[in-house]
């Protein structure tokens, strides 16, 4: 299919929502638009962060997700109890690929599941004293761990449990932090708001922990990363890139992280912001208590990469700004080579994503790279903000959706047919028997990591893995070939 | 009355933020804009005014502050 011009794309949107009722059609037809790239604000067109429509198939999480699985659950040192009913902990469990190093069940427990497992007798007559015995057992069992968070599933807000003082009673007892967190599923929208209570969760209860503490030494060149959960070791490669420029990496938010990088935080001289929708809330929190100024990076293609590196060089002095030339000018033939075996295989080819709150836009410049183009986008849990920030980075006349249906997404994929889709685990069978390549952009389907020059290799040989398999051409059978 | 958190954009600019709405809008103008004092009405560039009682001294950004809207 050629390139669609605005009133195609736009018919496109008419024709996918007739099917709705009236009332259906009115609501979804706010959070569907045609790119314009002219424009500064993405509410002119466009509609995010809302209840999602009753009846409709959404791919949305919850709450619970966003703090438990996102923000807290990578800090690999700290226990997080998922409390409430087992099924919540255990089905998101170790899903998310956030890679760390450490002796899991030792001092290290990302991968392990903590639960309260409330059973009906809890949730009569109520669950502290169930979290008071655990958290004591815990620290039994667990005498390695830095500290605990209590993450609260649905029952918890439902039946009023006073989680916040089970903790702080816990924490003067065992001497560690025991941070409530009041994510409860049913709050908000969609995962964001999990993030943000998250967010401030952290800033209640850890950040100012070290505040009267000097003993740490810092330096002028201390930065950290905000926002990477190292899905398949991505603040890893990300990290290794700021270290040959100079600087140094004294906290990982939160993949890989530890608590006492956290509490450290306020100490470092710039926070990288790579995920900007999960932990804006706590850099701009940062800015605003210690002055720490924040910038949004985005480590996906050597284009970004060299366009992130040399504004977070701006933010020092001439020396780490020379680096920074050498280390671009170190991995040039590197990631020119990657281009130069891929561009050709991939050239032209056409992209859509559906993600989560941040890779819609940042990997387009990935994708560009290559010689690809992101024909279609979308948030699942964007505001916005997020929007506003994507509109430049897509074409004219592209499909942007914002909390998109499934029966929206499979539509607007059969007719712009495209080459390639990015999105998640709960797509990925849809579209495969559809015979449509296919990535999970969510954890990069098994692989990564994708951030920094390392991970751009990998990312382009997943890329024509996919999108070149030979498997594509037999998923109709030979029998129905003939027919056809 | 939202709260607002006005920081320094990169252009050197003053950013204002509304949490509530993620609402990021550049401040066009600003009635008393002085070494020693800021407030008064204040103009966005979406045209949307807001005012806060001029403050002395003038407040050191970023921080939040508290606006009627306009």
């Amino acid at each position: 299919m050629s390139a669609m011009s605005p009133s195609d794309t736009q018919a496109l949107i008419t024709e996918v929502l007739e099917i709705y009722p009236e009332k259906a059609k009115k609501d979804r037809a706010k959070h569907l638009a045609v790119n314009d790239p002219s424009l500064e604000q993405s509410k002119k067109c466009i509609t995010s962060n809302r209840k999602s429509l009753p009846g409709v198939m959404t791919i949305r999480g919850c709450a619970y997700a966003g703090s438990k699985g996102v923000v807290w659950g990578p800090i690999k040192d700290m226990i997080h109890i998922s409390h409430g009913p087992v099924g919540c902990g255990q089905y998101s469990r170790a899903g998310r690929r956030n890679y760390y190093v450490g002796t899991t069940g030792i001092n290290t427990f990302g991968t392990m599941n903590f639960t309260s497992d409330f059973q009906e007798k809890d949730i009569v007559f109520g669950g502290d004293k169930k979290l008071a015995k655990i958290l004591t057992e815990i620290e039994q069992l667990f005498p390695l761990n830095k500290g605990i968070t209590v993450q609260s599933e649905c029952p918890i807000g439902l039946i009023g449990d006073d989680i916040e003082a089970v903790s702080k009673k816990a924490a003067k007892e065992i001497g560690k932090p025991v941070v409530p967190v009041r994510c409860e599923g049913f709050r908000g929208v969609s995962q964001s708001l999990g993030h943000h209570i998250a967010n401030d969760a952290v800033r209640d209860w850890i950040l100012g922990n070290r505040d009267t503490d000097t003993s740490f030494v810092t330096t002028p060149y201390d930065v950290t990363i905000i926002g990477d959960y190292n899905i398949g070791g991505d603040a890893w490669s990300s990290r290794t890139l700021l270290e040959e420029m100079g600087l140094r990496v004294i906290a990982q938010w939160s993949g890989d992280g530890t608590l006492a990088e956290m509490e450290n935080t306020p100490k470092a001289k710039l926070n990288l912001l790579h995920c900007y929708r999960s932990m804006n809330y706590i850099s701009r929190h940062m800015e605003e208590k210690y002055g720490t100024p924040w910038m949004e990076y985005n480590f996906f293609g050597p284009t970004k990469i060299a366009e992130s590196l040399r504004k977070i060089a701006g933010f020092f002095d001439a020396t780490i700004q020379a680096n920074t030339e050498k280390v671009i000018q170190k991995y040039q033939a590197e990631y020119e080579a990657v281009i130069a075996k891929y561009k050709p295989r991939l050239q032209g080819k056409r992209v859509m994503l559906y993600v989560g709150g941040l890779r819609p836009r940042h990997i387009i410049g990935a994708y560009e790279d290559l010689g690809m183009e992101v024909v279609g986008t979308g948030y699942e849990f964007g505001h916005n903000d997020d929007y506003d920030r994507t509109l430049k980075e897509m074409g004219s006349a592209t499909l942007i959706y914002d909390d998109v249906t499934g029966y929206e997404f499979e539509e607007f994929v059969k007719k712009v047919k495209p080459d390639l889709i990015g999105s998640g685990i709960k797509e990925k069978y849809i579209f495969q028997k559809m015979g449509i390549p296919f990535r999970q952009m969510h954890s990069w389907d098994y692989s990564g990591p994708y951030h920094g020059y390392d991970g751009f290799a990998i990312f382009a040989r997943d890329m024509d893995m996919t999108l070149n398999n030979p498997c594509w051409s037999r998923i109709v059978p030979p029998w129905q070939q003939a027919a056809a | 009355m939202p709260n607002v958190m006005i920081r320094v954009k990169e252009n050197g600019n003053l950013l204002f933020y509304i949490a509530k709405k993620d609402q990021e809008e550049e401040i066009r103008t600003v009635e008393c804009d002085s070494d020693s004092e800021w407030g008064g009405e204040i103009e966005l560039t979406d045209g949307s005014r807001y005012y806060i009682d001029p403050m002395t001294p003038r407040p050191t950004f970023p921080t939040t502050l508290r606006f009627k809207r306009l």
